[in-house]
């Protein structure tokens, strides 16, 4: 770890002219992933701008009949929420079946938004990794890659270039639920649809996200339909707590009767970002529920798929989890 | 009093509030004024050597003491012997910053020391290596063809190698009606306890050459092991030297070597003639000794009827390049097992590795959980339930060694076990039992484990306010060595817990051996019990020669010790208190030092084990290959028991690791480095709450005076050893298929 500065911001706009007029300083909420990061020699930071005073720790209904999480919400409280449990379901368990419950103590929801991936490679400064060091190469393309990804790896050169994964659960949902992040920064204020927030690593993979330089998450908002009655969030790991998504599924459904007529499907722990595929998703329109239809479905969305090696039953462990999640979603059983 | 107040008792752990409270201390949270700190840079690659080591921006940084490297290291001790530890196997220790050559991946090379902590680590991180990188060995499947046997020395003695075959295995095998043959794989398992390795060195600046005093905190499970070693590397008399450790958070056998933060912390005191403290971080816990990687071929051959004919179990593990680390691994078949034909064998692969080192249940669960999956899979193929094929095949003797058991209550383990399970209520067909989409299955094991004991000192004082006090430099680990060594001491005195206090962890203490191999109770608790015995004897002695003693003319079996008092067994009112006969003793404490020996000559004619019986129940998700344990019982045969809650926490963490073992834990090396890529706890997976359901403990009555004076067996491995083995076949009893590649997870049921 490095030795850094420390300021506490008192205000949003203080936070944001800190970083602005330093572009190594990081912002600290949390700190349950830049922490370790910083101990690893990961990240090294010579500023920390603390914004657990920031105003950002309500959440509030929004116009549209959606609900606004402040970016300071721990994850505990968001999921315990009363209006978030009773009308979005389907994040509340996400949320829960990330980390520990010491850890959603003190995460929160935009650090979750923020958090880097796990890749063990990532992590170790004795290995080359391309999202770490850009150009040194990627060691988990050949290596051990238990928990990497298995789609959207390709770059425009075509050699692909990182194959880690996002591994957050909270966000797997969000993806699911269409919410949007708002966002400050030196040039405003910006809404950014969540599909666009995290990215595919291209050639590139040393970038998570669409933020630009010195943008700090205000709030994400959740729009009006949680799904709340048709919905799973099932997440498949090497033990039944405590451990990130082999392969995770948010599934939500609107359903009329026994025909489906909307549909939601995202992936964690498959992709550089939570995976969805609305051209797939349209195909269970007007659709009855049926785990054919389901097959079907999770054939589709794992399309195009390549395995690494360890990382290869994952194929067959995201279909199958699409089609129990979706019946889970639809009472099937 | 004869009957003894508090052995058998369920005490609650004496040193359980100062843990929880915090007041409990640890190597690392010793402190002293001027403490320098040290942090360890450890190499990146896993073989050749290093070219250069640029330290030069380290030590410009403000408050950075000093950077030792291979480059700068004091002149230390030249010989092996100086290096070598109570638990070293065949070979030559590794010795931090002997030189430029690395042997292994995350090898330590330097040792940054600093004012504080936090600048230490941050100047280790601006250290650079230029290495000149030689091609490595890491995969022990890719280089099982260099296996060779291991090399002998003093370690052997505990770890005896496989016996030369008996009867003729192959044309047994080949006649049998039911056979099985199966290889078994598991990767290498780091132990993780909770503390993390840590060293304090207080250091006293001495006159003249003695160099000053060391007061050395260190994380270990053998005082005694980590003076000699320091003693002998720093060439420090041991008059001034002393090595102190009274909690130790976990070990599981890690603690059993010195390990290098040891070395590390003493290297600085010395040479800089300050105090310092070097602690390892999670990631350098995956830097040293751990469970080898193992690949094992069972074959065994069975009677039409079931009865077993042929067994052959063969095994083949990594160690270092230095050392033979070596396990008993195939022998517990022999052992269990009446076939007439018998073959077993153990070879190792040297590989470019740090040496491997016991880890709980070393060997025993490796092998049982090959042998107990192979049986399963034989009573299958013969047609028999696995309990009944056991009960069939079972022996009263040991066949290997040609003895008796000391005692071996595994028949009733068996029934008493399968009784609470509800053993008979299982559908003995595979894939036959379900619940929705979940696949039940149930499977069992035999677990077994050496009932051993060692010599050890211990010394009893009767102090001058009439309180007992009892010390051995043996150590508590989380295991209740404090608990049960004054129950046994109160009750050898016939005195309350509140008036007695064992002490350990310090090597100005009588020498006990390390805390391994499930031996303390047996061992220390002989010890605490013989010098307690002495002590009585020496009191008596002084009560007679009081003025006015009731006991004039009374002989030692006349008299009972109870309630604080000496009294005549015949007419307890003829009694002198403890406190008088100590005030009898011109106002000093009466003190007695004694050992507690083994008795060979008696034990040798026995095979000595602690037995268990294992029954998990798992569920397996028909589609997406997730397993849970959602019970186990384990009937335990360990001899007596002197502390029932102690004792069932101890078998209770041997299962919960058992589940970790059999679904979760390895350390993945990448082999294109050869260096392990999971090394923290969050990838390094071990069983959490979320894991562990329904544990059920049985203690087996059992009687035996033969292992020693008290009749306990150890509880520190046999917990463990048939855990895995019964969750694999419980596995199989649900979903038909058997993996034998642990650990189990849904990929490979897929």
């Amino acid at each position: 770890m490095n030795s850094f500065a420390y300021t506490r911001a008192d205000g949003v706009t203080h936070a944001v002219a800190e970083r602005a007029d330093e572009s190594t300083a990081a912002f600290i909420a949390g700190g349950t992933n830049l922490i370790d990061l910083m101990k690893e020699n990961v990240a090294r930071p010579t500023r920390l701008i603390d914004i657990n005073r920031l105003p950002l720790t309500t959440i509030t209904d929004t116009e549209n009949g959606g609900l606004r999480l402040g970016a300071l919400v721990t994850n505990a409280d968001t999921a315990y929420d009363d209006k978030v449990a009773k009308n979005y379901p389907l994040l509340a368990e996400a949320i829960l079946a990330g980390a520990s419950a010491q850890l959603r103590n003190m995460a929160t929801d935009g650090g979750n938004l923020m958090q880097r991936t796990r890749c063990y490679y990532f992590y170790d400064l004795a290995t080359p990794c391309n999202k770490r060091e850009p150009g040194s190469g990627c060691s988990a393309i050949n290596g051990y890659n238990r928990i990497h990804a298995i789609l959207g790896t390709g770059s425009p050169t075509g050699d692909v270039q990182c194959i880690a994964t996002h591994p957050s659960d909270m966000c797997v949902a969000l993806a699911a639920l269409e919410a949007t992040v708002q966002v400050t920064g030196p040039d405003g204020d910006r809404t950014i649809p969540f599909a666009e927030f995290h990215r595919l690593p291209g050639d590139t993979p040393q970038i998570d996200n669409t933020l630009e330089a010195g943008e700090l998450i205000t709030a994400i908002d959740l729009p009006a339909n949680g799904f709340s009655k048709n919905y799973a969030y099932l997440k498949l790991r090497d033990r039944a707590s405590y451990a990130f998504a082999l392969v995770s599924v948010a599934a939500a459904l609107e359903m009329e009767g026994e025909t489906i007529v909307d549909a939601r499907i995202a992936l964690g722990g498959v992709a550089h970002k939570p995976w969805r595929r609305p051209e797939v998703e349209a195909m269970l329109h007007g659709k009855s529920a049926s785990n054919d239809v389901f097959q079907t479905v999770a054939d589709a969305m794992l399309d195009g798929a390549q395995g690494y090696g360890h990382n290869t039953f994952k194929l067959e462990l995201a279909k199958r989890a699409i089609v129990r999640a979706l019946a889970q979603a639809a009472k099937l059983n | 009093m004869t009957q003894q107040p508090y052995i058998g008792k369920p005490i609650n752990r004496l040193d359980g509030l100062d843990k929880v409270t915090g007041k409990a201390k640890y190597a690392a949270e010793f402190d002293t004024p001027d403490l320098l700190h040290g942090y360890v840079v450890n190499s990146t690659i896993a073989k050749g050597k290093i070219k250069k080591i640029n330290t030069q921006d380290a030590l410009s940084l403000p408050g950075v003491v000093k950077v030792f490297t291979h480059e700068n290291r004091p002149k230390l001790a030249w010989f092996d012997i100086n290096y070598k530890d109570q638990d070293a196997p065949p070979g030559s220790p590794f010795r931090p910053l002997r030189d430029a050559k690395i042997r292994y991946d995350a090898q330590p090379i330097a040792l940054v020391i600093a004012e504080t902590f936090e600048v230490a680590r941050y100047a280790a991180s601006l250290i650079t290596v230029e290495y000149e990188q030689v091609a490595h060995l890491s995969d022990l499947e890719a280089n099982r063809h260099k296996a060779r046997k291991a090399s002998s020395g003093m370690a052997t003695l505990l770890k005896p190698p496989p016996p030369k075959p008996k009867g003729n295995f192959e044309e047994a095998f080949n006649a049998a009606p039911h056979q099985v043959t199966a290889e078994y794989v598991h990767g290498m398992e780091h132990h993780n306890p909770m503390e993390m390795f840590a060293t304090t060195v207080v250091f006293e600046k001495g006159r003249g050459k003695s160099g000053g005093k060391y007061t050395v905190y260190d994380k270990t499970q053998g005082v005694t092991n980590s003076i000699l070693y320091a003693a002998q590397v720093f060439d420090i008399p041991f008059k001034n030297i002393r090595v102190v450790s009274p909690y130790v958070g976990g070990g599981f056998g890690s603690g059993l070597r010195p390990q290098y933060q040891l070395f590390m912390a003493m290297l600085a005191a010395q040479n800089l003639k300050r105090s310092v403290k070097v602690v390892l971080t999670r990631q350098q816990m995956f830097s040293f000794g751990h469970r080898p990687a193992t690949i094992q071929t069972v074959a065994l051959g069975a009677s039409a009827e079931g009865d077993m004919t042929a067994l052959y179990h063969s095994a083949v593990s990594e160690t270092s390049q230095f050392e033979d680390y070596t396990e008993v691994v195939v022998n517990y078949g022999g052992m269990l097992y009446p076939p007439e034909n018998v073959t077993l064998d153990h070879q190792l692969v040297p590989l470019d590795v740090s040496t491997p080192l016991d880890m709980r249940a070393p060997g025993g669960v490796t092998g049982m959980s090959a042998l107990e999956c192979a049986v399963d899979e034989l009573a299958f193929k013969a047609g028999i339930d696995p309990v009944e094929f056991r009960l069939q095949n079972y022996t009263d003797r040991d066949p290997l060694a040609d003895l008796p058991y000391s005692s071996k209550e595994l028949r009733e383990c068996f029934r008493q076990g399968a009784e609470r399970f509800g053993w008979l209520k299982r559908n003995p067909e595979p894939r036959s039992m379900r619940d929705g989409h979940q696949l039940v299955g149930g499977g069992m094991a035999t677990g077994i484990w050496e009932a051993n004991q060692m010599p050890a000192r211990a010394e009893a004082a009767l102090l001058v306010n009439g309180k007992l006090r009892v010390s051995s430099a043996t150590a508590d680990i989380g295991t209740g060595t404090y608990t049960i060594m004054t129950q046994i001491a109160a009750d050898t005195l016939g005195m309350s817990l509140d008036d007695v206090t064992f002490k350990l962890g310090d090597t100005d203490m009588p020498a006990a051996p390390i805390q391994g191999g499930s031996w303390t109770a047996a061992t220390v608790g002989t010890a605490v019990k013989t010098v307690c015995e002495g002590l009585a004897k020496k009191l008596f002695k002084l009560a007679r020669k009081m003025p006015d003693s009731p006991f004039a003319s009374a002989l030692f079996d006349e008299v009972v010790f109870a309630d604080k008092m000496i009294q005549l067994k015949k007419d307890s009112l003829m009694a002198v208190s403890l406190q008088s006969v100590v005030d009898s003793n011109g106002g000093a404490a009466v003190r007695h030092t004694s050992t507690g020996f083994p008795n060979i000559l008696k034990q040798r004619k026995y095979t000595r084990s602690a037995h268990s019986a294992v029954f998990a129940e798992v569920t397996v998700d028909e589609d997406l290959g997730t397993v849970r344990v959602t019970r186990i019982v384990s009937a335990i045969a360990g001899g007596r028991i002197l502390n029932p809650k102690t004792a069932r926490s101890q078998i209770l963490g041997g299962m919960v690791w058992g589940i970790g073992k059999a679904l979760e834990e390895e350390s993945v090396m990448d082999h294109q480095f050869g260096r392990i890529m999971n090394h923290n706890l969050a990838e390094y997976h071990v069983a959490v709450n979320a894991d562990v359901q329904a544990l059920d403990v049985i203690f087996v009555e059992e009687h035996d005076d033969i292992v020693n004076p008290l009749g306990v067996k150890g509880l520190g491995e046999i917990g463990l050893v048939g855990v895995p083995a019964a969750i694999a076949n419980a596995v199989f009893h649900a979903t038909g298929k058997r993996i034998r590649n642990l650990p189990i997870t849904l990929d490979k049921l897929l």
